[in-house]
């Protein structure tokens, strides 16, 4: 016995100095082994008597505790040493630059339009669209304006054949007479789209975009239009008030018609939306035409309602401090950079319309 | 239309102050442009300080001043005054100034090598009295404070410059503004003085209206006016002239132009010494012509409504007189037109001939027809006054009579229309001071139109009427009805939302360009397209719409490219044209990525974009956008200006003929003409109108999740096989060995070249095999392997690598 305890000494001093992880595991097989020095003593104790034996087996398992728990430790000391040494060693400066970061954007133009369709879906209405070339029927005699009208003077229109048939439309109010056409009051729609004029200079540009609203029923008078652009006009701007004012003009597609101007003040360079006692015009609305109505099939006796249409652009312009439309559509990088929207940026009711 | 207030309170008898007048103007309609002085020339001097005179360079007599002028930065002037020194204030004319002494223009100038930005004033130059021999001085304690101010006040009167809708040609003079007025309160308008003029005589010129087939012209009224002296209209007529920014020509003339703009009634005077016998209102034959007092020749069409004597066209009915007929310092017998002319017809004809004149503007809107004999009264008794002369009795020829327009309005309508309410007491008296005639039958108003009011012909008009005088601050602000008659987008709609947002994520810039473009590029892109021309296009290099979403794209990356950006992406969602009708039109996504990825990188190798970066940003969108995975198919089809070689199409089915994406290399041939430089340019388009809408909607298909725990394996192979045999199908005869087992084939390597034979290729793919009963056994999976080896081998030609 005493020689196993002698054994188990020497082992616990060698094991105290290892640091070789193949040696301690070497001791391990020498002690543990198949012939290992400890298995080859539990082989012994078939041989001896009983009492002898139990006394034997009891110190026995002891030293095989304390020798393999020393390993153990021992094994994971040298690791955690090795893990350490080895960390120490990988060391990598995180402050250089991240791989090449590729950040897209939405152009101003599509993210009002999304912030438009988002407020007017608050209220029910759908989206519509209509073709950008449009039939001179659609465009100007269906709305009212006959050939001789001198409102068409005011519509400098791009033609595509030299009947004056077949052109850019001037505004998205086309959309209107195709959605009654094809189906039935009540009608609920907005139809943003591009526009066409053949005038450019630093406020106008070739093509611009519109956003056509038309909400036709049984009983819709000029107080629900009021109401509707009041509405949307707070929302755009997210403005708790807005001065607005609702002046009499004329379309020929719409009787009565009004231009809505919006209040605003310069502060410190700056336009401000809603306040001060300067007028700026930003939409023109009206009571749609019974004229128009008679033309897509619907009885102005039994329908009426409201239709409105707003330069997106424009709007766009005022909400975000853009100065020059020209530079919407003349696709310089930095512009574009500059002003475009993160495409995660999605307006809406809950997320609010922008950040 | 423009007025002075005073001109206004000839018709209207008022105790509204400019402002509250300026402000009624707009509420009924008559939007105020602007309310300001008109312009003077003297407006330009102004009140300037000189900071530092010193010596010129070059000229010892000379003074090179820095002078405040109010500005941020001062100015450079040369000036020759003995006086002028530091800090003296004193009067600055800018370059474009008119001096009023010799009435000479400033331009900017170089006096002895130093350039001069206009000039510092003498008395005497501003004919404020004689002294020429320096500079005005100015008192310190009057001016110190007015740096930059005007120097003179303008007295002119203040001008209302209102911006009259088509729809209201009444208020295109100012007794018409006046009638508005006084309905919407601010005032009453003046009953015009009954005439006590004395006629003399018939009008002895003969007219006639020859029967056309169209004749513009429905009624002429005229007078003769004979011995009268023409001469340099009185201050008060020219002032009034002056107000509405127009040159007095002489009284005659001034007499005219002011009757139209305060009756909207114009007139035309010829100098009846000069008509060949008779007035023939006639319509014009193809090739007449005339010499206008625009001082133009003018060639006519035919049926064009002409003025004519015996000898030929004197003038275009209500649009411009011509000079053979027109009047002088000398002329001394008059006859004087007012006629009624038809809106369509001096429309049709201005148009062709390109004329805008405010008689034009006048009529093609419509002037009151029975303004005739009022406006004839009116101006012969200005010339009588101011020309002397004697009136003949008025002559009208008249081919047709005006018929009353007749509205029976029921007052229902207007509180149907505008939601309020307003008595009938109060409606009638509106409509009354408006001109209409009222009379009552029950509960219908029986109204007759006013002849000034062509616009007017049925009751919505009319309630537009009481709308706008009553006020649209009446009209109530009512909630929003939030009632939904539709989802708010469709399919497409969304489609093209999240396409969009898909792609800008990947690192796009989203860009919006012109449908039209440049035809010289648009044809590298049109493939079977046929052109489709805009008559009337902005400029040469727009003049077509655009057949693809590429030209302007590349046209722009171009630009880009050139202003030093190297590595690009953009894109565009919009129309594309395929023929000139409506609805030919296919709505595309185009995108374009030029330069390198990684460039200048520490840790990864750069290199150019290619194919592949371009087909993961088409892929990854389009299922993003909810494209099943399993529907789509890649073929090499594309358009020719992509790379043959390197571009291929994304098809949902193999039969179908239109692509819902292509992707890929442009075409080298493209770059050169274009002359593009850059290290690699790779495009894509996804058409937004090919994609089929699914029949199920991806909410339903999240009840199918299965998935299966048991043990999965995978094996790699690689086979040798024909160069031009394509990785897709070889995936595709692998998958087909064994649909339920066999979960995904990868292709993990490809190569050619050392120890494969010419015209060869080794593909390696790995595969993963899953069952969703067991756990497969060794077995099993050699079946599998066997199967594979066997099925790729009978199928493609080729030979597993061993």
């Amino acid at each position: 016995m005493s020689d196993i305890k002698k054994i188990k000494d020497d082992y616990i001093d060698k094991l105290n100095t290892e640091n070789n992880i193949e040696k301690v595991n070497n001791i391990k097989s020498e002690l543990f082994g198949k012939n290992g020095i400890i298995s080859n003593e539990f082989k012994k104790l078939g041989s001896i008597s009983v009492e002898e034996r139990k006394k034997l087996a009891s110190d026995l398992n002891n030293i095989k505790d304390e020798l393999q728990n020393k390993i153990s430790i021992k094994i994971q000391e040298i690791e955690t040493k090795e893990i350490n040494l080895k960390l120490e060693k990988e060391k990598i400066d995180v402050t250089l630059p991240e791989r090449d970061i590729q950040i897209g954007k939405i152009h101003p133009v599509s993210q009002v339009i999304d912030e438009i369709s988002s407020i007017f879906s608050e209220i029910g209405f759908s989206v519509e669209e209509g073709p950008d070339v449009e039939n001179e029927y659609n465009n100007f005699t269906a709305l009212n304006t006959p050939d001789n009208h001198p409102a068409r003077d005011m519509h400098d229109t791009f033609y595509l054949d030299n009947n004056k048939e077949l052109l850019l439309r001037t505004h998205t109010s086309p959309v209107q007479v195709r959605t009654m056409l094809k189906g039935k009051p009540p009608f609920k729609i907005i139809a943003p789209g591009r526009t066409y004029r053949s005038d450019s200079d630093q406020t106008h540009a070739p093509m611009f975009h519109q956003v056509e609203g038309l909400h036709i029923d049984k009983n819709i008078n000029m107080g629900h239009l009021k109401g509707c652009l009041n509405y949307f006009i707070k929302e755009f701007f997210e403005v708790d008030k807005i001065k607005m004012r609702f002046r009499p003009s004329h379309f020929p597609f719409t009787e009565p018609s009004a231009e809505v101007d919006i209040g605003y003040e310069i502060k410190n360079g700056k336009i401000v939306i809603g306040e001060g006692n300067k007028w700026l015009e930003i939409l023109g609305c009206g009571m749609v035409h019974p004229n128009v109505l008679k033309n897509v099939k619907v009885n102005p006796s039994k329908y009426q309602g409201y239709a409105f249409g707003i330069g997106i652009d424009r709007l766009g312009m005022l909400k975000y401090g853009i100065n020059d439309l020209r530079a919407f559509f003349e696709t310089d990088y930095r512009w574009l950079s500059h002003f475009g929207f993160d495409p995660l940026d999605v307006p809406s009711n809950y997320r609010g319309l922008s950040r | 239309m423009k007025f002075t207030v005073d001109w206004l309170k000839n018709h209207l008898e008022t105790k509204f102050n400019n402002n509250q007048i300026i402000d009624k103007l707009t509420n009924i309609g008559l939007e105020v442009e602007s309310f300001e002085n008109s312009k003077s020339e003297l407006d330009t001097f102004i009140v300037a300080k000189i900071i530092n005179a010193k010596t010129h360079p070059n000229a010892d007599r000379l003074k090179l001043c820095d002078v405040d002028i109010g500005s941020e930065k001062t100015i450079e002037v040369v000036c020759g005054a003995p006086n002028a020194k530091n800090g003296l204030l004193t009067v600055y004319a800018p370059p474009g100034s008119i001096i009023p002494k010799n009435q000479m223009k400033l331009s900017v100038s170089k006096i002895r090598g130093v350039t001069s930005y206009g000039m510092l004033c003498s008395e005497s130059e501003l004919l404020l009295s004689n002294e020429s021999d320096g500079i005005i001085e100015l008192k310190n304690n009057k001016y110190a404070n007015k740096i930059g101010e005007k120097y003179f006040k303008n007295t002119s009167e203040k001008v209302i410059d209102l911006s009259i809708t088509p729809n209201r040609p009444d208020c295109l003079g100012v007794r018409g503004i006046a009638r508005d007025l006084s309905a919407a309160g601010a005032g009453t308008l003046k009953i015009s003085k009954k005439s006590n003029l004395k006629y003399r005589g018939n009008q002895s010129i003969n007219v006639t209206i020859k029967k056309e087939k169209v004749q513009g012209c429905a009624t002429f009224g005229s007078c003769l006016i004979k011995g009268v002296i023409n001469k340099e209209s009185p201050k008060w007529l020219k002032d009034k002239i002056k107000s509405l920014g127009q040159k007095p020509i002489s009284a005659i003339v001034d007499i005219t132009n002011y009757v139209m703009f305060d009756l909207n009634r114009p007139l035309h005077a010829y100098d009846a010494d000069k008509i060949d016998n008779e007035i023939i209102v006639r319509s014009s034959s193809k090739g007449e012509s005339f010499e206008a007092l625009d001082n133009k020749k003018y060639i006519l069409e035919n049926d064009m409504c002409v003025i004519s004597d015996r000898s030929g066209v004197l003038g275009l009915g209500g649009i411009i007189g011509g000079t053979r007929s027109g009047t002088e310092y000398s002329t001394k017998n008059i006859l004087l037109e007012s006629a009624y002319f038809l809106p369509r017809s001096i429309r049709k004809t201005s148009k062709q001939l390109n004329i805008d004149t405010d008689a034009k503007f006048r009529f093609e809107r419509g002037i009151d027809p029975l303004s005739i004999e009022e406006g004839l009264t009116k101006a012969s008794e200005l010339i009588k006054q101011i020309c002397g002369g004697e009136i003949s009795k008025l002559d009208v020829k008249k081919i047709e009579n005006y018929k009353k327009t007749i509205i029976n309005f029921d007052p229902i309508l207007f509180e149907k229309i505008t939601g309020f309410n307003v008595e009938n007491k109060e409606l009638i008296k509106i409509l009354e001071k408006l001109g209409f005639d009222v009379s009552k039958n029950k509960k219908i108003l029986k109204l007759v139109v006013p002849s000034w009011r062509p616009d007017i012909t049925q009751s919505i008009d009319i309630v537009e009427e009481i709308v706008r005088i009553k006020g649209y601050e009446h009209i109530n602000t009512l909630e929003p009805i939030k009632t939904r008659l539709k989802p708010t987008l469709n399919y497409y709609q969304k489609l093209f939302h999240f396409l969009q947002r898909s792609i800008a994520s990947k690192g796009y810039l989203e860009t919006v360009t012109w449908s039209f473009t440049d035809s010289k590029i648009n044809q590298l892109f049109k493939e079977n397209d046929d052109e489709i021309p805009i008559v009337n296009p902005i400029s040469s290099d727009l003049n077509v719409l655009r057949n693809s979403i590429f030209p302007n794209l590349i046209f722009y990356l171009k630009k880009n490219l050139d202003r030093g950006f190297k590595d690009i992406s953009l894109f565009e969602i919009g129309p594309s044209f395929k023929g000139k009708n409506p609805g030919d039109q296919l709505t595309v996504i185009g995108g374009v990525r030029a330069g390198k990825v990684s460039r200048l990188s520490w840790n990864d190798k750069e290199r150019n974009v290619d194919t592949f970066d371009v087909k993961k940003d088409v892929i990854q969108s389009l299922y993003e956008a909810g494209i099943n995975k399993d529907d789509i198919i890649i073929d090499e089809r594309t358009p020719s200006y992509y790379h043959p070689g390197k571009s291929g199409g994304v098809y949902q089915n193999k039969k179908e003929k239109n692509a819902i994406a292509y992707f890929g290399e442009i075409h080298p041939n493209i770059l050169k003409k274009l002359d593009i430089k850059t290290e690699g340019l790779v495009i894509f388009e996804i058409c937004l109108d090919y994609i089929k809408e699914s029949k199920q909607k991806i909410k339903d298909l999240k009840s199918e999740y299965k998935f299966s725990d048991f043990q999965k394996s995978e094996r790699d192979f690689a086979f040798i096989i024909n160069k031009n045999f394509k990785s897709q199908e070889l995936v595709n005869i692998i998958k087909s060995v064994d649909n339920k087992l066999i979960r995904s084939v990868r292709v993990f390597d490809v190569f050619e070249g050392e120890n494969i034979p010419d015209g060869k290729k080794s593909i390696a793919v790995n595969v993963t095999i899953q069952s969703e009963e067991k756990t497969l056994n060794e077995n099993d999976l050699d079946n599998i392997n066997k199967l594979i080896i066997s099925s790729v081998e009978s199928k493609s030609g080729a030979k597993i690598r061993s």
